[in-house]
């Protein structure tokens, strides 16, 4: 079965987290098709309702029952496995919970119109997470008389990096409020999964400050929580610049040599008559400029000892294919 | 299809009017919002304006953008805003009075527990505040309830509007998954505290009495019966002791969620959708205009953050690729010595010369074609709604942590 190393073998449930706006869904979906290569079976779990997964893979909204949305990437030995997803809000994982405890389904969905799920979940903000972290739990759990695990991993597209570790933290959340009872049960069963071995949480970055910094924070936060175990950075969006390292930081300084530039582009058949060198040298500078910012913000990231993985911004968009490609970058990378 | 082209969202005549009182920046994270907000806000301190920012960002990137170390529940005055500058080039859209006078700027973070337990000493005798206070159910409410912090963001406002220090003040929504949020999570906070069903589930003895009153509450029997499978007794009974200490409370609390709630329809209070070029960004952003129209909320258009604009936007991508081929293949052809000297125009060309040349129309090229991304979706969303006015902050090459940074995207509020 397992034909090659990857950073984390014996991972069963992977936790994607990632500042808005850093492409945490992308990578979640790229994570999910790379790890169902060598035709593993693997669930996507979505859980703030965006939809974003059924975005991503162009395909109608998911309801909170497993789909299949794609095949895993595809290597030279092996056809890809099947990805598979669902939507987890809290009211259907609720009326689940009622049934599989208490034997309760129409109670549940009749309460349900009620604005009763709405409610308790809403008066203890801790039964939410407790809900959904438990459908992602149950999923890695789940066997099968023949076949053993039904998966070989769950990827979960979390919450943002600021909520990760309220979000993870379930049994302390609930043991506020559910002090005894079924629910703590519950949270506790789903702790236990949450920090076993099994699980990591990876962070989706960009080089910039704030999210830096909030991969960070949020990295320092899971270890004061104890046992929920970081797993890679995974820096989104990169834009290789192939200077030498020396130019690098002259060309952020505004010094790019327009004389040299020139005759380039005269050598490459293109004229300068409209002040071509001089607009390309300026967008070299500023694009040599973030680069510089960019490694200073790498090297913050540095600091975390957490593994890194570079994933290259798509110019031209992510699509179906553009999604492939990130999950092959993730794998070559190890990552998965 | 030809580019329809957006109106253009005149940011300095927007700050520049002086019967603006409120803007409200928003949109979904990451965005870039709060810097927009501080852009605004300084610019318009700097064209004369007293000028409160309100950010809820708990990641203090605001403060960090205003160089300042932190900031609490009340309004501080940031230093270094320049207040001499730039009155004259562009004074004649102001209506003279105090055009002349210097701006000032504020900046505060929201506390939006420390705003919700000022409420509650506000509107409950001490005994009743501390027993509030000290309800374990109000603790999580105030901290971690979804909607708490978009409730407190606009009972801030309110306050800052009825303190009437400020002539503008500039409002950074929460960093909520979705756009909307903003707008919903405030009434579903009332809604809760005044819903029917928290009150009959916390009182029942109140209903008994009439019979079909009472076939009510056997079915609330079931559902308090069932919430206490699920959430335990000590729960329901916090929530209760809560509710009942609370009992005084709630006409004041919707009164003061109504108020907010038309402070944003009056005039005087302008929405700026604001958006990055992509596609998660500018469906939000879609959603939110649709619905400000709905609610009739004053849209005064879109900011489009974070666009490609490039010098050498005349060098489509495929000549720069293109170029940057026939280089490549020049300095293989020498580096391999097997007579491939005559593939560029003149091989005079060095290496480094060369290497430079690559880099720039590669970058170049992969600039232009992220540029014609962005174009093709801010494209849609301008299809949707034409009648939008667009303004388009470039992308920076580095990040914002100054007022020099914030001024520079101020600039492009020029128009």
């Amino acid at each position: 079965m397992a034909t090659r190393d990857t950073d984390w073998d014996g991972v069963r449930l992977h936790v994607v987290t990632g500042k808005g706006g850093t492409g945490k869904t992308t990578v979640a979906g790229a994570l999910a098709l790379a790890l169902a290569a060598d035709g593993k079976n693997v669930l996507l779990i979505e859980v703030e309702g965006r939809q974003g997964i059924a975005q991503l893979f162009d395909v109608p909204p998911l309801p909170y029952s497993e789909r299949r949305i794609a095949v895993g990437l595809g290597t030279r030995s092996h056809q890809g496995g099947d990805v598979f997803a669902l939507v987890a809000d809290p009211e259907s994982a609720l009326i689940e919970y009622l049934e599989m405890f208490y034997n309760l389904r129409h109670a549940g969905t009749a309460l349900a119109r009620l604005g009763v799920m709405d409610f308790a979940t809403t008066i203890a903000p801790g039964l939410r997470d407790v809900l959904l972290t438990g459908k992602a739990a149950e999923a890695v759990r789940r066997k099968d008389a023949k076949r053993g695990r039904i998966y070989d991993a769950v990827v979960m597209d979390a919450p943002p990096t600021g909520r990760i570790g309220r979000f993870l933290n379930v049994a302390s959340e609930v043991s506020d409020l559910a002090r005894v009872g079924p629910i703590r049960g519950h949270a506790d069963t789903v702790q236990k999964v949450i920090r076993s071995p099994e699980t990591v949480v990876h962070f989706v970055t960009v080089l910039e400050e704030m999210p830096v910094q909030e991969t960070l924070d949020g990295i320092a936060e899971l270890a004061s929580l104890g046992g929920i175990r970081a797993g890679g950075i995974i820096v989104n969006m990169t834009r290789p610049l192939d200077l030498p390292p020396g130019q690098l930081q002259a060309a952020a300084d505004g010094d790019v040599d327009q004389g040299q530039l020139a005759l380039g582009l005269k050598s490459a058949g293109l004229d300068d008559n409209s002040g071509l060198a001089a607009a390309l040298a300026a967008e070299l500078s500023a694009q040599a400029r973030t680069a510089v910012g960019q490694q200073q913000q790498q090297q913050r990231l540095d600091t975390a000892g957490r593994p890194c993985y570079q994933l290259p911004l798509l110019s031209g968009g992510i699509g179906l294919a553009g999604l492939y490609r990130l999950a092959s970058a993730l794998r070559e990378q190890r990552a998965a | 299809m030809a580019d329809r082209r957006p109106p253009e969202l005149d940011v300095d005549r927007l700050i520049a009017d002086r019967r603006t009182r409120i803007i409200v920046c928003c949109g979904s994270g990451g965005v870039g919002k709060t810097t927009i907000a501080a852009a605004i806000g300084l610019r318009a301190a700097e064209r004369g304006r007293h000028v409160v920012v309100l950010t809820v960002d708990p990641a203090r990137r605001l403060a960090q953008s205003m160089g300042l170390t932190s900031l609490d529940n009340t309004p501080r005055l940031v230093p270094g805003v320049r207040v001499d500058a730039t009155q004259g080039s562009n004074g004649s859209a102001q209506d003279g009075n105090g055009a002349d006078s210097p701006g000032s700027l504020h900046a505060m973070m929201l506390d939006m527990k420390r705003t919700f337990d000022e409420i509650v000493e506000q509107h409950a005798d001490p005994d009743r505040a501390a027993q509030i206070l000290a309800n374990p159910f109000y603790q999580s409410l105030s901290s971690s309830f979804a909607g708490t912090q978009e409730y407190m963001a606009m009972e801030k406002l309110g306050q800052l509007r009825r303190a009437d220090e400020w002539d503008l003040i500039v409002v950074d929504t929460p960093p909520s998954r979705s756009a909307l949020d903003f707008l919903d999570a405030p009434q579903r906070l009332s809604r809760f505290l005044d819903g029917k069903l928290l009150r009959l589930l916390t009182a029942p003895a109140k209903v008994g009495g009439r019979a079909y009153l009472r076939v009510l509450n056997a079915g609330f029997g079931v559902v308090t019966g069932v919430l206490t499978k699920i959430l335990g007794t000590a729960v329901l009974k916090d929530v209760q002791t809560f509710v009942s200490a609370l009992d005084t409370m709630f006409g004041g609390f919707r009164e003061r969620a109504d108020y907010t709630y038309q402070l944003l329809r009056a005039p005087g209070t302008s929405f700026l959708v604001v958006a990055a070029p992509e596609d998660d960004a500018l469906r939000e952003a879609s959603y939110f205009v649709e619905r400000l129209d709905q609610e009739r909320m004053p849209l005064a258009g879109l900011i489009l953050n974070r666009v490609q604009q490039l010098p050498a936007a005349h060098l489509s991508p495929a000549r720069s690729l293109a170029a940057a081929e026939v280089l490549q293949a020049a300095g293989a052809g020498a580096g391999g010595g097997g007579g491939g000297g005559m593939a560029a125009g003149d091989g005079q060309v060095d290496d480094a010369a060369r290497l430079l040349t690559i880099a720039a129309l590669r970058l170049h090229a992969d600039r232009m074609e992220q540029a014609a991304v962005q174009r093709r979706t801010a494209g849609q969303f301008t299809a949707a709604h034409p009648l939008v006015p667009v303004a388009e902050i470039p992308a920076q090459a580095e990040d914002v942590h100054d007022l020099e940074g914030l001024r520079l995207i101020g600039d492009a509020f020029s128009a």
